[in-house]
C-alpha cells in the first residue's frame, strides 16, 4: 500500500503550496481570461520558476501543467509540444503533470469552464500555450542578458541552451530562478510557422515508455492510497428504478466485506479490496421498485422513433421553401435509418478515489470535467469550492463517457463517503469501482435515433429539396447545459453535421423530436456526428446512384465553397486509386465529413466472403485539422477513431428487453478485434490554418464510407445499424 | 489457505481465498498493478500473465489452482522477446490510453517466443483476444513484426 502522498504515474500532484499560490493569485483579481494573463503569474522561488502553465525545476526539467485530461488522445504531449517549441526546449528535459481544477487558471477557453470535449484541446489552447512557452523563453533570455551583461537580442536559444557568442551558456535549470524574478513580458513573440522546431514535425509522446511497461500508479484503478477501501455498487437493473428494500445479511458475511449502504443511487458494498466487494454484492438480496422505470423493450422504442420522425418537431434550420420545391420533385428518394444505442466501453471501467473528512475532499480521478465535478462535489457534499481539490490521472480511455454532464458518478462516490462518515467510520480514502456489466449496463449511451430522408429531385437529376427529421433524446435538454446550448429549445448537437452541411441544396429543411425516456444518454465519440455522417454520406451516395454519377463527382459537385472539404476528398480518393479498377471481389465506398472544424475523407475497400459476411481491407483517409501540431498522433487518432467507429457499425447495439439491457460484457457487446482491423493510410493536408481537434473527427466517415462500399458490392443500402443485423458480420 | 507459487522468479506465498481470480490477488494483494481488469470474464486479455511462459487470463485462474506455478507479469517480463517487444512498442507509440498495452504486450511476448517470426495469421490468431478499445491494432500488428526483425538482427 503507498501513503496518500505518493504520487500517481509519472505525474506529480501538484502540492498544496502550489495549489494555494496558484488559487491565491486568481485570488488577486488577476483572471485568466485575457490571452496573456497566464504570464502575470510567473513565481518562483530562488532556483525555481513557476508559472500556471509551466515550471522549470534546478533539475533542467521543464513541466508543464495540462489542463486537459488525457485519456489516450494525447493532449498530454500536444500541450507540451507547444510550449517545448516556444521554449525551444530539447525533448528529453520535458515532463508533463496535469493541472489542479482551478476554473480562473485552466477554464477551457471554449467552453468557459475547465474540461475536456468537443475534441476542443489544441484548438483552444493552441495560442495560450504558446504565450506562456514564448514568455518564459523571454524571461530567460532576459536574466540570461543580465547576468552576462550582454544584450538580450543576442543571446540564442536552442534545445534546451541559452547561449552567447561570448561564450557563456547556460541550461533553462540553472537560469530558472533568476528569471522568475524577471518580469513577464506583456506581448511574447511568437514564432513564426518557419521557425518551428516540433510543431507539425515530430515531438514523440511523452506517456508511451510507461504505458509500455505496466509501470505503477498509472490509473485511477492502480491508485491505491494507504488505508484504501473499495466499493461496488448495486444499481437498478432498469433505468429509473430504486431500491425497495435489500437484505445485506449473506452480503456481510463475505470474508472482506466491511459494510454495506444504501445510497439514492443503489446499494453499495464497501470492502477491503475489490474482490470482496464484487462478492459481496452478488450475495445482496435486492428488491426493486420499477414503478417510474423505463420498461419497455428498444424496438418499442426504435418503433416510437419512427413515427415521431414523422412529425413537425422542432425546427433547426430552413433554407428556400422545401415543402414548395418537393411538391414539384419530378422523383423523391426516400430514406429512413435507425440506430441502436451505443455503450462507449472505454477499456478502463469508470473508477474514482475520494478522501472525505467532513470537511475537506480530495479526488483522484481521470477528471474530463473538473468545473462541474468539483462544483457537484462541493454540492453533495455541502462544503464550500475550496474545499473540494481534484488530482486528475490518467485516464483508460473515455470517449465521452468521463463527462456525463450529472457528474454521476462523482455524486455518487460523495453519497458514498458521506454514509462511511455516518455510520461512524474514521476517514479513510474509498474508490468505487465499476465492472464491465456495470459500464455496459449501466446507460449512458450515445442516443437510440431514428431518422426520416427525402430528397427531391428535378428532371435532370439535379438535387431540389433535402428534408431531414430526427427522433432521439436529446443529450442537452434537461442537462446541466440545457440553459446555455439550448436557448432557442434547439439541440443542435442532434444534428450537428446535416444542419450545418456545406453541400449546396436549394432547399433544406432539419427538424428534431425529442424522445422522452429513463435511459441516460451521453455523447459519444463525435456525438451528433456518429449519426449524422452516416446518413447524410449514405444518403449522398445513394441519389449518386439515382442520378447516374460517380459518388466522388457528384459530391464535389454539390460542395459549396467549402474548398477544404473538396481538397479532403480529391485527396483521399487519388490516394486510394479511386479511378483505377480493383481487383476482382473488391469494392470500394467513400465519406467526407467535417467534424469539430476538421475535414475527414475515407475511402473504405471491403471484400465479400462467400459466407455473405463482409472483410473491410483497407482505409484511405485524408486529414484537414490545419496546422497538425504532431503529425503522428494525427495518424494514430485517425487509426483508433476508424476502428472505434468500425467495430460500433459492425456489430454494435445496447438491447432492452423489457427495460433490461440485454448486452452485458465484451462478450455480447464485442468490441472490434485485430482481426477485423483493416489496413489504415492517412495522409495529412499541410496547413497553416488554426488547429483543430483530431480526437473525434476520424469515426465519423467510417460508417457511411463502409455502407457505401456495401451498396457497391451487393446493391443493399444498410439504413439500420448494426450491420450485423444483415449478416454482413 | 495459503498457496506458494513463484512470481516474477521470487517465491511468493498467497493468502487469499482458492476460489478468488489471480488477477485480484495480484492487483489488490500484492500491489502488482500492472496487469490489468477488463472484462473479469476472459473476454478482453487486459489481466493476461504468462503461467510457465504460456499467456493465460488472470482474471479466470483461480488462486487455489496455482501452487508450484511460475508466474511472470508485465513487471517481471523480461529476456530477449520482452525487451524487443517494449522497444517496439515504445518506438512506434503504440499505446493511446494504454489501459489494454500491459496485456497486449504479453500476449505478443509470448507469441514472438514460441514463433519469433510471425505472419499476420499467426499474429491474429494469438492476437485476437486482447481487446484494445483505442483500437491500436494497426501499431500492434507493426510493432510485433518490428519486434520480430529486431530480434532476427
Ligand atoms: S480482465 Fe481478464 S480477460 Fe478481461
Ligand atoms: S490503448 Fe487504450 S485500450 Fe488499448
Amino acid at each position: 500500500m503507498q501513503t496518500l502522498s505518493r504520487i500517481p504515474g509519472e505525474l506529480t500532484r501538484p502540492d498544496r503550496r502550489t495549489f494555494l499560490k496558484l488559487s491565491a493569485g486568481a485570488a488577486g483579481g488577476l483572471l485568466l481570461a485575457t490571452r496573456l494573463t497566464s504570464a502575470a503569474y510567473a513565481q518562483g522561488t530562488e532556483t525555481e520558476f513557476e508559472q500556471p502553465f509551466l515550471h522549470i525545476r534546478p533539475d533542467n526539467s521543464v513541466t508543464i501543467l495540462s489542463k486537459h485530461l488525457d485519456k489516450g488522445q494525447g493532449t498530454a504531449t500536444g500541450l507540451t509540444t507547444l510550449i517545448a517549441d516556444e521554449l525551444d526546449a530539447a525533448h528529453d528535459q520535458m515532463r508533463v503533470e496535469f493541472a489542479p481544477s482551478n476554473p480562473d487558471l485552466y477554464k477551457n477557453l471554449i467552453y468557459g469552464i475547465q474540461g475536456t470535449g468537443g475534441s476542443s484541446a489544441m484548438a483552444n489552447s493552441f495560442l495560450q500555450y504558446r504565450q506562456a512557452g514564448a514568455a518564459a523563453k523571454a524571461m530567460l533570455v532576459a536574466a540570461a542578458a543580465r547576468q552576462w551583461d550582454v544584450p538580450a537580442s543576442e543571446i540564442a536559444v536552442s534545445q534546451g541552451v541559452v547561449s552567447h557568442a561570448s561564450g557563456h551558456t547556460a541550461r533553462f535549470g540553472e537560469l530558472a530562478g533568476l528569471a522568475a524574478q524577471e518580469d513577464v513580458p506583456a506581448e511574447p513573440v511568437l514564432k513564426t510557422p518557419e521557425q518551428w522546431v516540433y510543431i507539425g514535425k515530430a515531438f514523440p509522446r511523452l506517456d508511451v515508455a510507461n504505458k509500455s511497461s505496466g509501470s505503477p500508479d498509472t490509473f485511477t484503478m492502480d491508485f491505491q492510497p494507504e488505508g484504501l477501501l473499495v466499493a461496488v455498487v448495486a444499481r437498478p437493473p432498469r433505468f429509473g428504478g430504486k431500491v425497495a428494500s435489500f437484505d445485506a445479511t449473506a452480503a456481510r458475511n463475505v470474508p472482506g466485506v466491511v459494510d454495506v449502504f444504501q445510497i439514492p443511487s443503489g446499494v453499495a458494498v464497501l470492502a477491503r479490496s475489490t474482490w470482496p466487494a464484487i462478492k459481496g454484492r452478488e450475495a445482496l438480496v435486492v428488491e426493486w421498485d420499477d414503478s417510474a422505470a423505463e420498461v419497455r423493450s428498444s424496438d418499442a422504442m426504435i418503433a416510437e422513433l419512427r413515427d415521431m420522425t414523422a412529425e413537425p418537431g422542432v425546427m433547426v434550420h430552413e433554407v428556400g421553401d422545401t415543402g414548395a420545391a418537393m411538391e414539384q420533385a419530378e422523383k423523391v428518394v426516400e430514406l429512413d435509418f435507425d440506430f441502436p444505442f451505443l455503450a462507449h466501453g472505454p477499456m478502463e471501467p469508470l473508477d474514482i478515489v475520494l478522501l472525505f473528512d467532513g470537511e475537506t475532499a480530495e479526488f483522484w480521478y481521470g477528471c474530463q470535467s473538473q468545473t462541474g465535478d468539483h462544483a457537484g462535489a462541493a454540492e453533495s457534499l455541502g462544503i464550500g469550492f475550496d474545499k473540494v481539490s481534484i488530482n486528475t490521472i490518467w485516464a483508460g480511455g473515455s470517449f465521452g463517457r468521463r463527462s456525463p454532464p450529472d457528474r454521476h458518478p462523482v455524486i455518487e462516490i460523495c453519497e458514498v463517503a458521506k454514509a462511511m462518515l455516518t455510520a461512524g467510520m474514521a476517514p479513510v480514502p474509498v474508490k468505487v469501482v465499476w465492472t464491465r456489466e456495470d459500464d455496459i449496463t449501466g446507460g449512458y449511451y450515445r442516443p437510440m435515433s431514428a431518422h426520416k430522408v427525402r430528397v427531391g429531385l428535378d428532371g435532370e437529376g439535379s438535387v431540389t429539396a433535402f428534408k431531414y427529421a430526427i427522433a432521439a433524446k436529446s443529450i442537452i435538454k434537461g442537462s446541466a447545459y440545457e440553459a446555455v446550448m439550448m436557448p432557442n429549445g434547439v439541440d443542435p448537437s442532434m444534428t450537428e453535421g446535416a444542419h450545418d452541411t456545406s453541400y449546396a441544396f436549394p432547399a433544406m429543411r432539419v427538424n428534431q423530436a425529442f424522445q422522452e425516456t429513463q435511459v441516460p444518454v451521453l455523447w459519444w465519440r463525435s456525438v451528433g456526428h456518429t449519426h449524422t455522417a452516416y446518413v447524410m454520406e449514405v444518403t449522398m451516395d445513394r441519389i449518386a446512384l439515382e442520378t447516374g454519377k460517380d459518388p466522388v463527382a457528384f459530391r464535389l459537385e454539390m460542395i459549396k465553397d467549402d474548398p477544404r472539404k473538396a481538397n479532403v476528398l480529391r485527396l483521399a480518393a487519388e490516394k486510394a486509386g479511386w479511378d483505377t479498377p480493383l481487383p476482382e471481389g473488391r469494392y470500394r465506398g467513400v465519406a467526407v465529413h467535417k467534424s469539430f472544424g476538421s475535414y475527414v475523407a475515407e475511402v473504405a475497400e471491403i471484400s465479400l466472403r462467400d459466407d455473405g459476411t463482409i472483410k473491410v481491407e483497407k482505409v484511405t483517409a485524408a486529414v484537414d485539422c490545419g496546422v497538425p501540431i504532431n503529425p503522428d498522433n494525427i495518424v494514430a487518432q485517425v487509426e483508433g477513431g476508424i476502428g472505434y467507429g468500425l467495430g460500433a457499425i459492425l456489430r454494435n447495439q445496447v438491447t432492452l428487453a423489457e427495460g433490461v439491457v440485454e448486452e452485458t460484457n465484451f462478450d455480447t457487446y464485442e468490441p472490434l478485434r485485430i482481426s477485423d482491423m483493416p489496413e489504415i493510410e492517412v495522409h495529412i493536408v499541410p496547413s497553416n490554418e488554426a488547429p483543430t481537434g483530431m480526437g473525434e473527427p476520424g469515426t465519423p466517415p467510417i460508417g457511411p464510407a463502409i455502407a457505401n462500399a456495401v451498396a457497391a458490392a451487393t446493391g443493399k443500402w444498410i439504413t439500420s445499424l448494426p450491420m450485423a443485423k444483415a449478416g454482413l458480420v | 489457505m495459503s498457496v506458494s507459487l513463484t512470481i516474477n522468479g521470487n517465491p511468493r506465498t498467497l493468502e487469499a481465498d482458492p476460489e478468488s481470480p489471480l488477477l485480484w490477488a495480484l492487483r489488490d494483494e500484492l500491489g502488482m498493478t500492472g496487469t490489468k481488469f477488463g472484462c473479469g470474464i476472459a473476454a478482453c486479455g487486459a489481466c493476461t500473465v504468462h503461467w510457465d511462459g504460456v499467456p493465460i487470463r488472470s482474471c479466470q485462474t483461480m488462486v487455489g489452482d496455482l501452487e508450484g506455478a511460475e508466474i511472470t507479469t508485465i513487471e517481471g517480463v523480461g529476456g530477449r522477446a520482452a525487451e524487443a517487444v517494449k522497444a517496439a512498442w515504445t518506438s512506434l507509440e503504440v499505446p493511446q490510453c494504454g489501459y489494454c498495452q500491459s496485456g497486449q504486450i504479453m500476449s505478443a511476448v509470448a507469441l514472438l517466443s514460441e514463433t519469433p517470426r510471425p505472419t499476420d495469421g499467426d499474429i491474429d490468431a494469438a492476437m485476437d483476444g486482447n481487446v484494445c478499445r483505442c483500437a491500436t491494432y494497426v501499431r500492434i500488428r507493426k510493432a510485433i513484426h518490428t519486434a520480430a526483425d529486431m530480434l532476427e538482427g
